[in-house]
């Protein structure tokens, strides 16, 4: 019996029950409040649909609570009793493998497909099933006995003059506040678990070795030495700035300065699904196509230069993924970045600047080159800022097409390494959380984070003074 | 600007300096328009790139085989029940196999072979057959007409995409005389002339002529291997089919561009194929499978069902959870929130989430969801989360700016009549801003559908065969399918993986067409 009510599929009775409390407590205070407003004489504060509401309120939040609380806490309570209760047989196991035994207890459970296992094993998943099902059980009648308080106990408050909306309204404000406050949870959770998992990192490697270290082979050899992969990032997001850069700047000018309305219309949406486009689709073209023409034309190269006689070996790696090649294609996924917010900050440069430009005899050109770019000038930084985040942080493009052996080289040919990539690597595959390994990856994540935000917030700064300046 | 140049001016030297002033006028407007002109090639050179390799695999070829479902080997006594039928793929794919080797009897003859011909069919690709007698056991005994993709470096070979080929029709042959160890002397006056221009053009520009092309002749189901060629005579070595199908023919040349051994696909096999194409077995179709079949390690089979489920379901539970977080905290923000240092660091934090690297998230998500609650790796309910909570900044953004929006008489028009400050944006403000927060949702969403990078890190990259039936299964998205096929080396990945992009761009596009639409329908200037 017990063993079958650890069968329940608890996630979505818990869901129905949460829906039908709900309802009923909304309706049976509804009721409530019109049998009130039929005996009452005058006006009631509130209409019966907020009484509804206050007594939903008062019967889903504990419920809700219950339920939370089940989905983090169940498990690990059973576990800990199922772990207990083991024969002395077991304490030879270590965590990891008691952790990996218990989890295939759990999936036995889950089929109920014991069959084919030994009678210890067996007997463990019964267990397991049982104390599931009175942990279950337990679940459900708190679950009732609190919705049943919670129904009782605000449905006798209801009364004329209890102002039912202001209660109810209060609360949906803390609702939409703990919405808002999801943001700053979230920013909480990315310190905390980057922190948290870096300390550890670095009671392994120091931070200075791993900020300065030139050797990085995380993977065999336990090397960390971070240099070659902030070098990588660096290489790579140069060239795509060097792509970029002038391509946005150029397409924002002649779209705001040349280009017809109705060529502008066409263009810009155009040019933004460059944005659009998923990371991984460029990451396949340049796989695909940009890579293979690169190392094409550095092998001509060096064949062409030892040809002339100006080298007796090839002076390009021309290696089948490079870092020019995941530059290149990143700077083309840039482009939109930098010519969108450098079109909106030379669109807000004043009209009169440039009127009294061309009533100086400037040719439209150096109104644009001595005016309207000088005067949006904090504005076009910001947006390249942006750009060279958003270039920093890329990953699918670099894990595609840039390679992974971590070098400090100056050839763009060769293959470079980068921040996300080496995240990348350390992350997929079997991962433990006690490995230095894997906690390498989040103190990679703690600097590509720090140097993110930094750009973010500066870029931000710099565009709010530029707004101020004109408005 | 009538007037002609030198009329402004005063002396030749400032004529001169004007010219060259227009000069560089010109020529900024040029780089300007070469700008534009660059990234739109790009993206041009992008989509044609895409589109041509998703192209060549839209389509497929597969094979018919007409074979009799003999209760003996697809369902022998103990063994009978349909569970046991739908799972016999050996039974059903020896019946296919032996139906090659009926009808290309040389195959038989040694061990090489027998391995080539079984190349034909990827066993796998006879379980619809076997699920369909499963479900209709009456079709046991009765002979029927299996149909099974080719094997896909075939099926690239007769795209022409695999192993370039040069074709040449030969002259009329005249007669076929036996030669030593098996093989023949084909004769025909001039018959080879044209060939022999081919080969000479063919052999032209290659690095080593050592390794000599491979010349197939053929005619109708039959094919010979060509050595000795001259002008009116050439050795041939039959590879399939009758020899006495070359007398009195105009057989067909064929100059492999490529060395036997440095070919997936051998000599045998074409002729094999050419025969089956001959036969009209072979048939190029649609290839549906790309959105019925799941993952597989063979091309031919692999398909994207289980990455689309994958990636609705991990998308339900991103729009479940980052919509109505996201628009309840933007009204806080917009409507209520008094101006203190809490909301300004909310504010803070909102502009720089925005703003972090995906792959961020993505460790977030490893080291919350996964290491400290304990949820499932590859589960679409935690790729949900981690999605949702780096779409919901931007579902913030956009629904601020469309409560903005919402003039602020309406607002007061609302208050004026006595409503409650909750009333007058739930009943008002926000059914008014509901376009513009859809629409800015939905954006969000689109973002979410293409990412890759957070769901590698939290174990979605895992070869997933079966379809998700729930968020808690083991599951793999679009994108992520996008990247683990384009790690495969075989060259047949490279249209599919094409082809699966084109695919997820179709989604992104549906739903940026919904947001035209919505805008177009809804959007209103106050």
């Amino acid at each position: 019996m017990l063993q079958q009510l650890g069968q329940l599929p608890m996630g979505w009775l818990l869901i129905a029950l949460i829906a039908v409390f709900g309802s009923a407590a909304f309706f049976l205070g509804r009721m409530r409040a019109e049998q009130l407003l039929e005996t009452s004489t005058g006006r009631m504060h509130s209409r019966p649909n907020y009484h509804g509401y206050y007594v939903a309120m008062f019967t889903v939040v504990p419920v809700v609570l219950i339920a939370v609380a089940y989905a983090i806490f169940a498990e690990d309570l059973m576990r800990s009793q199922l772990t207990r209760e083991l024969p002395s047989s077991f304490d030879r196991l270590s965590p990891a493998e008691l952790q990996s035994y218990l989890e295939s207890v759990r999936m036995a459970a889950g089929t109920a497909a014991t069959s084919g296992a030994d009678r210890v094993f067996q007997a463990i998943t019964n267990r397991y099933l049982e104390l599931r099902g009175v942990m279950n059980t337990a679940t459900l009648a708190l679950l009732g006995l609190l919705a049943a308080g919670g129904i009782f106990w605000s449905q006798r408050r209801l009364s004329q003059n209890f102002r039912a909306r202001a209660v109810v309204e209060n609360g949906m404000e803390l609702v939409l506040f703990l919405c808002a406050g999801v943001a700053i949870a979230t920013t909480a959770g990315i310190v905390v678990s980057l922190l948290y998992e870096s300390l550890q990192f670095f009671q392994v490697v120091s931070v200075w070795d791993f900020l300065t270290g030139t050797r990085w082979n995380a993977q065999t050899n336990a090397e960390f030495g971070a240099l070659p992969l902030f070098f990588g990032t660096f290489m790579i997001a140069l060239i795509a700035m060097l792509v970029a850069a002038p391509i946005g700047l150029f397409s924002a000018i002649f779209l705001s300065e040349y280009a017809s309305p109705k060529a502008r219309g066409w263009i810009k949406p155009i040019l933004e699904i460059l944005a659009g486009i998923p990371t991984v689709v460029y990451g396949f073209f340049a796989l695909l196509v940009v890579a293979p023409a690169i190392r094409q034309m550095a092998v001509w190269f060096n064949e062409s230069v030892i040809q002339m006689g100006l080298a007796s070996e090839p002076i390009l790696a021309a290696q089948p993924t490079s870092a020019l090649a995941a530059g290149l294609v990143m700077g083309i996924m840039v482009i939109p970045f930098v010519s969108s917010l450098s079109d909106d900050v030379i669109n807000a440069v004043p009209q009169t600047l440039r009127d009294a430009a061309y009533a100086l005899g400037a040719t439209k050109s150096e109104t644009v080159k001595q005016v309207v770019v000088p005067a949006a000038l904090p504005g076009i930084i910001a947006a390249l800022l942006l750009a060279v985040s958003r270039a920093i942080g890329e990953t699918m493009i670099v894990v595609m097409a840039a390679g992974k052996s971590a070098r400090i080289s100056m050839d763009p040919t060769s293959d470079l390494t980068t921040i996300t990539v080496q995240i990348v690597s350390l992350m997929t595959g079997e991962t433990g959380f006690d490995d230095p390994k894997t906690l390498s990856a989040f103190a990679l994540g703690l600097v590509l984070f720090i140097v993110t935000l930094i750009f973010n917030i500066v870029a931000l700064r710099v565009v709010k003074k530029y707004r101020e300046k004109y408005e | 600007m009538s007037k002609k140049p030198g009329a402004l001016t005063t002396s030749a030297a400032s004529a001169k300096h004007l010219k060259r002033r227009r000069a560089a006028d010109g020529r900024f407007r040029y780089y300007g328009l070469s700008a534009i002109v660059v990234a739109l090639g790009a993206l041009a050179v992008l989509a044609v790139t895409i589109g041509s390799q998703a192209m060549s695999a839209a389509s497929y070829h597969v094979v018919s085989y007409e074979v009799t479902l003999d209760p003996a080997v697809i369902a022998p006594e103990g063994a009978s029940r349909p569970e046991d039928i739908s799972r016999n793929v050996d039974g059903f794919y020896s019946l296919v196999r032996d139906n090659l080797l009926n009808t290309f009897p040389e195959a038989g003859a040694d061990r090489n072979s027998r391995r080539e011909v079984s190349d034909f069919v990827t066993r796998l690709a006879v379980l619809p057959t076997a699920r369909l007698v499963a479900g209709n056991p009456e079709l046991i005994g009765s002979r029927i007409s299996v149909t099974a993709p080719l094997n896909d470096d075939l099926d690239l070979y007769l795209k022409g995409i695999g192993v370039r080929e040069r074709k040449i029709r030969a002259g009329a042959i005249s007669s076929v005389e036996p030669a030593p160890e098996g093989a023949f002397q084909v004769s025909g006056a001039g018959a080879f002339n044209g060939l022999l221009a081919g080969l000479t053009v063919a052999n032209e520009g290659r690095k080593d002529d050592a390794v000599q092309l491979d010349v197939l002749l053929t005619s109708g189901v039959s094919t010979g291997r060509l050595t000795e060629i001259s002008a009116d005579t050439a050795h041939l070595e039959l590879l399939t089919g009758r020899v006495a199908d070359f007398t009195e023919s105009a057989p067909t040349a064929r100059i492999i561009q490529s060395a036997e051994s440095e070919r997936t696909i051998s000599n045998k096999q074409i002729a094999w194929t050419l025969a089956l194409q001959d036969m009209g077995r072979i048939k190029r179709a649609p290839r549906w499978t790309l959105l019925t079949n799941s993952d597989s390690t063979y091309p031919e089979l692999a398909g994207g069902l289980s990455a689309i489920v994958g990636s609705l379901l991990t998308m339900l539970v991103t729009a479940l959870v980052a919509m109505p977080v996201g628009i309840l905290a933007a009204v806080y923000l917009e409507e209520f929130a008094p101006r203190n240092r809490v909301t300004e660091f909310i504010e803070v934090n909102i502009n720089n989430l925005a703003a972090v690297p995906s792959i961020v998230f993505g460790l977030l998500g490893a080291a919350l969801f996964i290491n400290f609650i304990g949820m499932p790796r590859s589960a679409p309910l935690v790729g949900g989360l981690v999605l949702a909570l780096m779409t919901f900044p931007v579902v913030i953004i956009a629904s601020r700016a469309a409560l903005k929006s919402v003039p602020p008489s309406v607002r007061a028009g609302a208050l004026a009549v006595g409503a409650s400050q909750m009333q007058t944006v739930f009943h008002h403000v926000v059914p008014l801003a509901a376009p513009g927060i859809l629409t800015g949702a939905i954006l969000g969403m689109a973002r979410a559908l293409g990412e890759t990078a957070p769901l590698l890190l939290i174990g979605m990259v895992a070869f997933v065969g079966d379809v998700p039936k729930s968020p808690m299964d083991e599951s793999t998205v679009m994108p992520v399918l996008i990247f683990s096929w384009s790690n495969n080396a075989e060259r047949a990945w490279e249209p599919l993986t094409a082809a699966m992009i084109v695919i997820l761009l179709a989604f992104l596009l549906l739903m940026n067409g919904l947001v035209v639409f919505l805008r177009r329908k809804y959007e209103r200037r106050w």
